[in-house]
């Protein structure tokens, strides 16, 4: 097995692997029974799609994908802080209306 | 030589990245409640993006994709801890009936009904 055939397996394997580990957290973020677990799987899905990207990444070889790979980590982090923020603020406001 | 070795390594990392992954998953769908589910995608999620990460300079051989992804990889396993600490703590303390299937050694959520 030559390194490109090796390259060319793996990345196809990482790629059916995380497929439905997409999907997995897809059906938690819909049945999710709070916001709490709605916003984990949220989190879940872009180191995920990170993932994914990655795999892209190693299965073309065009390595500026790894960018968008970045920008993603980046985004998931603020999206998650941003919707702790709005959890506990909700939580303020149902205290000012008994 | 050592240039197939790395491709080999690299491919290693990137399934066992996206086994992880995928446990980090069924994890959130499978475990009970909120915390749990938290301990699955916040640590094996991290390790599998991470694991991933890793394994596309290990490929690529190349020293600028090595420091971006060595970059993302430090972003990632700071970050990770931080908004899940963030998350908890927000639903802690909101008003989402949490239930907890094991301990709950702040007694926020002692009455089921809350």
């Amino acid at each position: 097995m030559t390194p490109a055939d090796a390259v060319s397996l793996a990345s196809t394997i990482a790629l059916l692997l995380l497929g439905p580990a997409l999907l997995l957290s897809v059906v938690r973020i819909v049945v999710g029974p709070t916001l709490g677990d709605r916003v984990l799987a949220l989190d879940l899905l872009t180191v995920l799609a990170m993932g994914f990207v990655g795999a892209v990444a190693i299965r073309t070889g065009l390595t500026l994908y790894l960018d968008i790979a970045i920008a993603l980590a980046l985004l998931g982090f603020l999206a998650t802080a941003a919707f702790a923020r709005y959890i506990l603020s909700r939580r303020v406001a149902g205290k000012q209306q008994p | 030589m050592i240039e197939a070795v790395a491709i080999y390594a690299g491919c290693v990392l990137l399934v066992v990245g996206a086994l992880f992954c995928l446990l980090a998953a069924v994890g959130v769908i499978r475990l009970p409640d909120l915390l749990t589910r938290m301990h699955a995608a916040s640590k094996a999620g991290a390790v599998g993006g991470g694991m991933i990460l890793l394994a596309v300079p290990l490929v690529s051989l190349d020293g600028s994709v090595a420091l971006r992804a060595i970059l993302g990889v430090m972003f990632l396993v700071l970050t990770t801890p931080v908004s899940a600490h963030l998350l908890a703590r927000a639903s802690l303390k909101s008003t989402d009936n949490v239930t907890f299937t094991a301990l709950d050694e702040l007694g926020h959520k002692k009455d089921p009904s809350l």
